[in-house]
């Protein structure tokens, strides 16, 4: 039997489950009821806003808290019932800050993983020693592990910390942000390592800051806010407008990542909630300027329709996710007679157009016809029309006749804007027409 | 990286050191005593052996001299072992053995029995000081400790306040202790002087055990660095480890304080010295700090009672002080002090 394999049944089967679990510190409840329940060989991430109970919560489970009410259960009894050799046997915690200041090496702070597993007198066995040295390569600390701990890098000491904990060959293992002070590549690693460990049947559960990071890797995220479970479910479920904004009071979408294709959070920033934003809003542009904007909008509930923007544009992506209608054409393509009645019912739907950072080729001037004639304009710029325009002089005119009827503003000023297009009078024939010469 | 081998081999070391020092301390002297007779008379003493030594230097080795060295040894041997895990224990590197008031305690009982002999009519110091030391030693330790926890910051706290308050008690007792001033005052010196076979029957069994004892808790000094609550993820029985570690650190250093005074800058400069040499690691720490303790107070002993360097025979402790704090500064300037 390898040693792989002996790990792997040291590693079967704990379940954890909190009942009614309340905390309170001082004189704050920091948990309120918790009730929450991880399966073996689950990954279950922790999410939630600042000092909504996370570490808290990890710290009952792994019994350095005990509760004030409720009951922590590891592998079918309570965990406060054990010794702590036994807790620790079952539960390994990776803490956010440890106290390494100390010149031990990076083998020996490794080794105090096994402390669980040895008795007083004993030497350390060929098991502990193939513990260590499988956790140091697991986390790719191998190659410092003579160096003394206080002289790696921060992100390094976090890896060998969760090799201390790797080698305590325990079922279940707790992360308090394990990516914290972590560089991208090694966040993704120690995520990576965590899923592998989970596959051989350990149950782990996650304090993560970084949703992304949080709804890439876990099987379920359990959204903690003021103390309770507000929801729990996998990423996709979970992470959407309404929960971010009762769990974090933040404005923000959830699109699919076209990499992973995961659910990818974008924090907006926070609605002014003196703009009152007209309900429907057509954008018409393409790219990362006009996604910001549909996104913004979407934040600040309008329903907007989108086009023609080219298929698998950023802002067709980040439509589609949002449910808004949306006009796809082909790239470069003219546009088509029916797709032009498309656009001209939206356009006539709409409360305002949004013109984001328009791209204007051959292909679009027609586009820039029918909007020449349209009221309620908001013109986002964020380069000079010369750089956008490809379709020379008559559509710099059409363009221009834009601008001078519509609302000329960057695109961070989206909501601003619409909102005093949405408010201006509706100019008279008289004026139209004298703007048409 | 924890290798027995390394243990062996330092152990082996400061072993032959010892008695290297233990022998040639007890060739000097007022009376000259070459090594190898020294020798003789300590096999004849330990009944290996009979070998000839003439009869004054087998009497001045044996009933003199050695009582004397070997109290210093075991006094030195205790306080370097309480301070390694003092140390390691407050996470800090000016804790020294008697961080919790233990020497303030020793020295009250002591001074109480110098000074006051009709109150205190037990004719010997070591038994109110050694109580002293670990009624002190406890009262902090229970001020300290509420609902089953004993933070160390609280515990480091409560012990500067209790030493400052038994530090008015004492001096109370030696403004009123009137003929018996001098004595009090180099009892509290630290002195090696008028030790007997029977200071040794006492000390040294107790520093023994206890030294042992914490040795088969190095494991747990070492996962307590990390803080209490990582030693606790690692299975540490946190509170109770503490509790054994401080009372039997507060044990060894009572078993030398009650016997010889309270002796500075052994328990603070030796664990230090060896830490910069063998590493922080418990395992290898506390037996090399105890045994490198040993000879430190040998050889600071020596010189205090030869007068060596044309100095006056003084106290110890003045020796310990005057050689300790300067290598103290040394290594907290000279090389980067491996902080805890």
């Amino acid at each position: 039997m390898s040693d792989d394999a002996r790990s792997l049944a040291a590693t079967d089967g704990a379940r954890v489950e909190l009942e009614d679990v309340a905390v309170s510190l001082g004189d704050t409840d920091v948990l309120e009821a918790v009730s929450l329940s991880v399966e073996p060989g689950e990954f279950v991430g922790l999410v939630g806003p600042n000092g909504a109970g996370k570490t808290t919560l990890l710290r009952a489970m792994s019994g350095s808290l005990e509760p004030d009410r409720g009951v922590v259960d590891v592998d079918g009894a309570p965990l406060c019932e054990r010794s702590s050799k036994a807790a620790s046997r079952l539960v390994a915690v990776v803490p956010q800050n440890t106290r390494l200041s100390f010149s031990f090496d990076v083998r020996t702070v490794v080794e105090m993983g096994r402390y669980p597993h040895r008795s007083r007198f004993s030497p350390p066995g060929e098991g502990d020693r193939t513990a260590v040295d499988r956790a140091l390569e697991r986390t790719r600390t191998a190659q410092f592990a003579d160096r003394p701990i206080d002289e790696v890098s921060g992100g390094e000491r976090q890896r060998v910390v969760l090799a201390r904990a790797i080698a305590q060959q325990t079922p279940v293992l707790l992360l308090d942000e394990p990516t914290a002070s972590l560089d991208v590549n090694h966040q993704v690693e120690t995520l990576e390592l965590v899923r592998e460990l989970v596959a051989e049947g350990r149950t782990a559960v996650a304090a993560i800051h970084d949703l992304n990071l949080a709804a890439r890797y876990c099987d379920r995220l359990v959204v903690l806010s003021e103390g309770g479970v507000l929801e729990s479910g996998p990423p996709e479920a979970v992470l959407n407008r309404d929960v971010l904004d009762a769990a974090f009071d933040a404005n923000a979408v959830v699109t699919e990542s076209p990499v992973t294709g995961t659910p990818t959070v974008t924090a907006l920033r926070a609605t002014n909630a003196e703009t009152t934003v007209p309900d429907r809003i057509h954008v018409v542009g393409g790219g990362s300027t006009a996604a910001s904007v549909v996104a913004e909008l979407a934040a600040a509930d309008c329903v907007c329709t989108v086009g023609p923007v080219a298929s698998g544009d950023a802002a067709a992506e980040l439509a589609r996710g949002q449910g808004f209608e949306t006009i796809t054409v082909e790239p470069f393509a003219p546009l088509s007679a029916d797709d032009r009645t498309a656009v001209r019912e939206a356009l006539e739907a709409a409360d305002v157009t949004v013109v984001a950072d328009l791209e204007v080729g051959a292909g679009n001037q027609l586009l820039l016809e029918e909007l020449a004639g349209r009221e309620s304009l908001v013109v986002l710029e964020d380069r000079p029309f010369a750089e956008r325009n490809h379709a020379g002089e008559r559509a710099r005119a059409l363009y221009e006749r834009c601008r001078g009827r519509g609302v000329v503003a960057s695109p961070t000023e989206v909501l601003e804007a619409v909102a005093e297009a949405a408010a201006r009078p509706e100019p008279s024939r008289t004026e139209l027409e004298a703007d048409d010469d | 990286m924890f290798r027995p081998g390394r243990l062996v081999s330092w152990s082996v070391a400061l072993s032959a050191l010892l008695v290297g020092v233990v022998i040639a301390s007890a060739a000097l002297g007022p009376v000259r005593i070459d090594p190898l007779t020294v020798s003789r008379a300590i096999l004849n003493l330990a009944g290996v052996g009979v070998h000839e030594v003439p009869a004054t230097h087998q009497t001045i080795v044996a009933d003199v001299r050695l009582p004397r060295i070997l109290l210093a040894a075991t006094v030195g041997f205790a306080l370097a072992a309480a301070g390694t895990v003092m140390q390691g224990f407050f996470r800090n590197p000016l804790a020294d053995p008697s961080i919790i008031g233990v020497s303030s305690g020793a020295a009250v009982g002591a001074v109480a029995a110098i000074a006051f002999p009709a109150l205190v009519p037990i004719g010997s110091v070591h038994l109110p000081a050694f109580v002293g030391a670990l009624v002190t030693a406890f009262l902090v330790y229970a001020i300290a400790t509420e609902g089953g926890r004993t933070p160390v910051a609280t515990l480091l706290l409560a012990g500067v306040a209790i030493q400052a308050f038994l530090g008015a008690v004492i001096s109370f007792m030696v403004v009123h202790s009137g003929e018996n001033l001098r004595e009090a005052v180099i009892w509290m010196m630290g002195h090696l002087h008028r030790s007997s076979w029977g200071d040794v029957g006492f000390a040294l069994p107790v520093t023994l055990v206890g030294v042992l004892v914490l040795g088969a808790y190095t494991r747990e000094m070492n996962v307590l660095l990390l803080g209490e609550e990582d030693a606790q993820h690692l299975g540490v029985s946190v509170e109770r480890t503490k509790l054994l570690l401080l009372a039997l650190a507060s044990l060894v250093t009572a078993a030398g304080v009650a016997v010889a005074g309270v002796i500075g800058f052994v328990g603070l400069v030796v664990p230090h010295m060896m830490r910069l040499i063998v590493g922080p690691d418990h395992r290898i720490l506390l037996p090399t700090s105890a045994l490198a303790g040993a000879s430190f107070l040998v050889i600071a002993d020596t010189v205090a009672r030869v007068g060596a360097f044309g100095l006056p025979i003084v106290p110890v402790g003045i020796v310990t002080a005057t050689v300790g704090a300067p290598f103290f500064l040394y290594l907290l300037t000279s090389r980067e002090v491996h902080a805890l």
